[in-house]
């Protein structure tokens, strides 16, 4: 029965495949896999613009959209009305071309990176032998797209905007794929699956998940931070910072395409989170060995909905860092943690199992911490600000 | 320790997420069309005519001088005079507004006709509720529709409205007086 549930989306597709003639089946059996993804994952935006703007909005005591539909769930319809609706406006002096291509492809990309994700036991659309490999490819298209929309807008904000995107991300990819890589190294491989697969087992009733190590902690909370100035959200999204420059690279976007850059954007965060699930916490495997009846992908989409609920958490609690602020902590801060935590990982492959190890590690991913935070603050002067021209 | 600060920005603004599902007091918003705030009493928004009794025509308090039109600073009052007189709300014989209109789109609000107008005819309404599809028809308003009765005045701001009937009271009472004393003198002299 719970072998049966686990494997059900998977039988599913068997079943309709086997109606397809042969040479066709593999053809059929990866388009049943797009469009499961293209649908679950769509409708998880649309239930995510939803859920983040009431939850932002009881963060600052409001009770956010509540007028259409029961509690305002059917807002995303109204909201894509709407911009269904909307004069698409293409400035004048904009490179067409390249302003059409650049949300279209922001959306294909994004939808690329799950191609990899394995959302269950025998569910994962491409099982690539450099899975993880081809993730940090693709999501660097992303970054491509988001210059080709501020390029091709010729609008200063615009260009601000994407000039600050692409400085963000490239910082921030450094201690992204640096913390990705203890994984690989603890995993021995760089295909998805085989990571999950390695986290699947069990102490007693507690999983091998790689967040309850002290490097694996540490490399998921740099994860995060990066994933965060990655998939441009707050307090990291002096790129569309709307407080200073306007919208940055979607300036010039109206109607629908301004909704397809909100769609790459939402689908690269779902995307980044499901790899930091398949990378730290387990995948789809269950937090304890007596809930393994439960089926597989329904973790995956737990976990998924917790990340994107402490997405939005951050989102209403931290204001947006300077630009100055932003380097200095990904160079300062994230890149030192972010190679000393490869060392952690490779101390912790090689001592024997036992206290000592708890012991050595946990220190070398504390010390530096509190060491590198004092250093940082060190440079800090909180005084009172003097304005020389404005007085 | 780095991080401390964020620490308690986490903590207080998942305080307010829950606290928000637990305390009314949180919420401060006013679901509008369902809830509403009372209205202040010095509420205005845009002018209304007021009438006398029951009948708007016979009862209307505007004498049509134009004190208002002129003095308005967006001009959006148009009067028109007319040829024949009634009695006004103090009992003298006087001219009437053969069209009096307000184009609301373009009234600020300002009360100056409320101010500069002698004989207590035009007042500020509390009325806000005024979406129209319909610019032209529906923000032109006409005598008809501008016309509201005492009482009602009466109900939207009472301090003002019994300052307004105090002084309408004295002056008729000067008037009538004074027609008792013309007609006392001619009755004297007759």
């Amino acid at each position: 029965m719970g072998e049966t549930a686990d494997q059900f989306f998977v039988i599913l597709q068997h079943r309709i495949v086997d109606h397809a003639p042969a040479n066709l089946r593999s053809f059929f059996s990866s388009l049943l896999s797009v469009i499961a993804i293209l649908v679950v994952f769509a409708l998880l935006f649309a239930i995510t613009t939803v859920l983040e703007r009431k939850g932002l909005g009881r963060i600052q005591n409001r009770y956010g959209p509540n007028r259409v539909g029961p509690f305002g769930i059917l807002q995303p319809i109204a909201d894509g009305i709407k911009s269904l609706t909307k004069e698409d406006i293409v400035p004048q002096a904009a490179d067409k071309v390249v302003h059409f291509l650049a949300p279209v492809m922001l959306v294909l990309a994004a939808f690329s990176l799950y191609a990899v994700l394995p959302f269950g036991r025998n569910m994962v659309l491409a099982n690539l032998d450099a899975g993880v490999l081809f993730f940090f490819a693709v999501s660097s298209v992303m970054e491509l797209t988001i210059f080709m929309a501020g390029w091709s807008s010729r609008n200063k904000y615009s260009l601000l905007g994407a000039m600050r995107a692409i400085a963000q991300m490239i910082s921030y990819e450094v201690p992204l794929i640096l913390a990705s890589i203890t994984v690989i190294m603890a995993a021995g491989s760089l295909s998805t699956v085989a990571i999950v697969e390695k986290q699947a087992g069990y102490t007693g009733i507690f999983p091998h998940w790689f967040v309850f190590t002290p490097w694996g902690f540490a490399g998921f909370v740099l994860f995060m931070i990066a994933a965060t100035a990655e998939s441009n959200r707050s307090p990291f999204d002096l790129p569309e910072g709307e407080s200073e420059i306007i919208a940055g690279y979607y300036t010039e976007y109206s109607g629908f395409k301004f909704a397809l850059f909100f769609l790459g954007e939402y689908l690269g965060m779902f995307a980044i989170s499901g790899l930091g699930i398949t990378l730290f916490w387990g995948g789809w495997s269950a937090p304890f060995s007596f809930l393994t009846w439960v089926p597989s992908y329904f973790w995956f989409f737990a976990k998924l909905l917790t990340m994107i609920a402490i997405f939005i958490w951050v989102r209403g609690t931290l204001p947006r860092l300077r630009m100055d602020q932003l380097m200095n902590f990904a160079w300062k801060f994230m890149l030192p943690m972010a190679l000393l935590n490869l060392v952690t990982a490779g101390v912790w492959r090689f001592l024997p199992q036992g206290v000592l190890r708890w012991l050595v590690c946990g220190l070398l991913v504390v010390v530096p911490y509190v060491l590198l935070g004092r250093g940082l603050a060190q440079g800090w002067k909180l005084e009172k600000r003097v304005y020389r021209f404005a007085e | 320790m780095l991080g401390d600060g964020i620490a308690k920005g986490f903590v207080e603004t998942a305080r307010n997420f829950f606290g928000s599902y637990l305390s009314k007091n949180r919420l401060t918003t006013v679901q509008y069309p369902e809830e509403r705030l009372p209205q202040i009493e010095a509420t205005r928004d845009f002018p209304f005519l007021v009438y006398d009794g029951d009948d708007w025509q016979a009862g209307m308090r505007c004498v049509g001088c134009q004190i208002c039109e002129k003095e308005c600073p967006p001009k959006c009052i148009y009067i028109e005079k007319s040829k024949d007189k009634k009695p006004d709300a103090v009992g003298k014989l006087q001219f009437y507004p053969a069209v009096f209109n307000i184009d609301i789109s373009v009234c600020m609000s300002c009360q100056i006709c409320v101010e500069v107008c002698p004989f207590e005819a035009i007042k500020m309404d509390t009325e806000f509720e005024l979406s129209t599809d319909d610019r032209f028809g529906g923000l032109l308003w006409d005598k008809a529709r501008l016309s509201k009765p005492n009482a009602y005045y009466g109900k939207i701001h009472p301090t003002d409205a019994a300052a307004s009937d105090a002084l309408l009271a004295e002056e008729k009472a000067k008037v009538e007086a004074k027609a008792k004393a013309a007609t006392e003198t001619v009755q004297n002299h007759g």
